[in-house]
């Protein structure tokens, strides 16, 4: 259906007619719209559900509010100058984005990454992936009304953005991977932030969980809510903590490793009953898991370059540029005009705070891709929400979709 | 990243801001300065977030930040209730009417705040979706840059904002 410009877009009957039951269409059911301006839909998630007296019989999701146009803006832009907008796409998560996609450019042009740049990567990914759960565990309290946690996370969340903006100068939107490494090597202090955060946290997750484990409020809005078995979540590809909240053992760092996480220990939680509360402790559990991470990473830190010397790839080092005439011709051509993989298509994967989160490239050995896609974790797992949301009550609703822990920027892209 | 730049707003406490001494001629000004002190003191933001500004705006809600300092803490889910509107993130055409009819439902008087190179200019994306800047759709006030803008930044536009409203310059009279 398009869209008119200036017009809030009404569905007709006609067009819910495969959507909604039959007996919405008589008018037997109430169909009620939710969104995309409403405090629990974590962004501009528009949900038409249809009632019958307070319980769900189906919900269809309207998306596109948050549509920002990434991957045909990628196509023309050259492979370094897309890393900044593959921030903006899972905005909890930008370090993972940017893992994703400097890695599927390495794959397709074949550059090693030092090993130092890579423990770098795997201590940063994981620190995000601690701020994006706070960020979740945060508004998915507030949702159901438990006001402190949410003040309790940001508190800690604001430690990672200043380990982030040590880093890469800023607070979110980090754009610090590049192909072939870093931007630059980590500055003094880092270790010692990081250090000092290890320290703090494990005392304060610890805290988070007995603020609403036990809590009796918080135990029947969750427990037994939003169910969904291990086959359907397969079936409908759900991918990251929702799955595995489900009992489904996959988790991208195990299954196929990347950036040397086969060098780590940790374990990958699993809950029982695929519920809103399992998925609850999942998360819980992997931010421990994280931190075990960080710590081996950070103790094994080796020395090294933090970019690859191909020069393929990487500038000229800015020293070179005052005695070699060849390097500033380099640096020159290689900020004008980007350098070209080979032809050819290439796809690779990382486990998001929210799951898989792949890229697939498609070059024509230009400097420009010719096709990038995002598999946003976000997007696939929103199709369970029907799903785990049919026959609950309408105030569970709220519970479900932030237990599914959406952001719609990625699904929308 | 960047912030809105007038250093001269965050005041040290106890420092004379000059308005105090307004000579006050008539009661109707008087009665508008004291309307306008009270709006200043007791804001109510609409509660709506559109996408990563959005995280940073709760962030300068959170703990850390407390907006509250500035008498700025309860958001409205709202829009019927609430007095200023602050447009955190991206805009698409999509969501364009749905943030105008928001808008609209606000009563009087009321101020928009963009927040972010998205909202005030379309920031990075330059391209089919986005509306280049909110104000193709509605009156902004205060302009706040940076991607994300810090929590200072979004305060620091609070604050401008606060100024001047305590000037009594209309809402979107500037346009
Ligand atoms: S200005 Fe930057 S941070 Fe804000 S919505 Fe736009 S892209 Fe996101």
């Amino acid at each position: 259906m398009a869209i008119r410009e200036g017009e809030v877009q009404e569905f007709t009957l006609e067009q819910l007619k495969h959507l909604v039951s039959e007996r919405a269409l008589r008018g037997e059911t109430i169909l009620l719209n939710m969104g995309p301006q409403h405090p629990s839909t974590h962004g501009v998630l528009r949900l038409l559900v249809e009632l019958d007296g307070e319980t769900i019989v189906s919900v269809v999701p309207d998306i596109g509010y948050l549509h920002t146009g990434i991957e045909k803006h990628c196509e023309h832009r050259t492979y370094t100058k897309i890393i900044p907008l593959t921030d903006r796409i899972d905005y909890l998560s930008p370090m993972s984005n940017n893992l994703a996609y400097v890695m599927a450019v390495e794959k397709l042009m074949g550059v090693e990454v030092p090993l130092r740049a890579q423990y770098i990567r795997v201590i940063l990914t994981e620190l995000q992936r601690i701020a994006s759960h706070l960020v979740w565990l945060g508004t998915h309290a507030l949702d159901i009304a438990a006001m402190s946690v949410f003040l309790y996370c940001f508190r800690e969340r604001e430690m990672i953005l200043d380990i982030f903006e040590m880093v890469s100068g800023q607070r979110m939107m980090v754009s610090y991977f590049r192909v072939g490494g870093l931007w630059r090597d980590v500055p003094e202090g880092f270790e010692e932030a990081v250090r000092a955060f290890l320290k703090l946290m494990p005392a304060r997750i610890n805290e988070y969980e007995r603020l609403l484990k036990k809590n009796p409020l918080w135990l029947r809005r969750t427990k037994g809510v939003g169910v969904i078995s291990p086959e359907d979540a397969i079936a409908w590809g759900v991918t990251g903590p929702s799955l595995r909240g489900s009992g489904v053992n996959y988790d991208v760092r195990k299954a196929q490793p990347y950036s040397s996480y086969d060098h780590f220990e940790f374990d990958v939680p699993l809950g029982e009953n695929g519920d809103v509360y399992d998925r609850f402790m999942v998360r819980i559990e992997e931010m421990r898991q994280s931190l075990r991470i960080i710590d081996q990473a950070l103790r094994r830190l080796p020395k090294g370059p933090y970019i690859t010397p191909d020069r393929k790839v990487t500038p000229p080092p800015k020293e070179e540029l005052a005695w070699s005439m060849e390097a500033l011709i380099h640096h020159f051509k290689f900020w004008t005009e980007g350098f070209s993989p080979p032809p050819g298509e290439v796809y690779h994967a990382v486990e998001s705070p929210r799951g898989e989160f792949g890229v697939y490239i498609n070059s024509d050995g230009s400097p420009r891709p010719r096709r990038v896609h995002f598999r946003a974790p976000s997007f696939v797992n929103l199709q369970a929400l029907p799903i785990m949301a049919k026959g609950s009550l309408v105030a569970d609703l709220v519970a479900i979709i932030g237990s599914i822990d959406i952001v719609l920027g990625e699904v929308d892209r | 990243m960047g912030t809105v730049g007038n250093p001269m707003i965050a005041m040290a406490p106890g420092q004379k801001t000059g308005e105090l001494g307004v000579a006050v001629t008539t009661l109707e000004e008087a009665l508008e300065w004291v309307a306008a002190w009270g709006r200043t003191r007791a804001m109510w933001p609409l509660l709506f977030g559109l996408a990563c500004c959005a995280i940073e705006m709760m962030a300068t809600q959170a703990s850390h930040y407390d907006l509250s300092r500035f008498g700025m803490e309860i958001m409205r889910a709202s829009p019927r209730q609430a007095d200023l509107m602050i447009v955190a993130g991206r805009v698409s055409r999509k969501m364009a009417p749905v943030v105008r009819r928001l808008y609209d439902q606000m009563t009087e008087p009321k101020w928009v705040i963009a927040m972010g190179d998205c909202a005030s200019t379309g920031g990075v994306f330059n391209n089919y979706a986005i509306v280049q800047g909110v104000d193709e759709i509605i009156p902004v006030d205060v302009y706040v840059s940076g991607c994300p803008p810090r929590p200072e930044g979004l305060i620091e536009g609070i604050l401008l904002l606060h100024e001047k409203i305590r000037k009594g310059t209309r809402s979107g009279s500037s346009r």
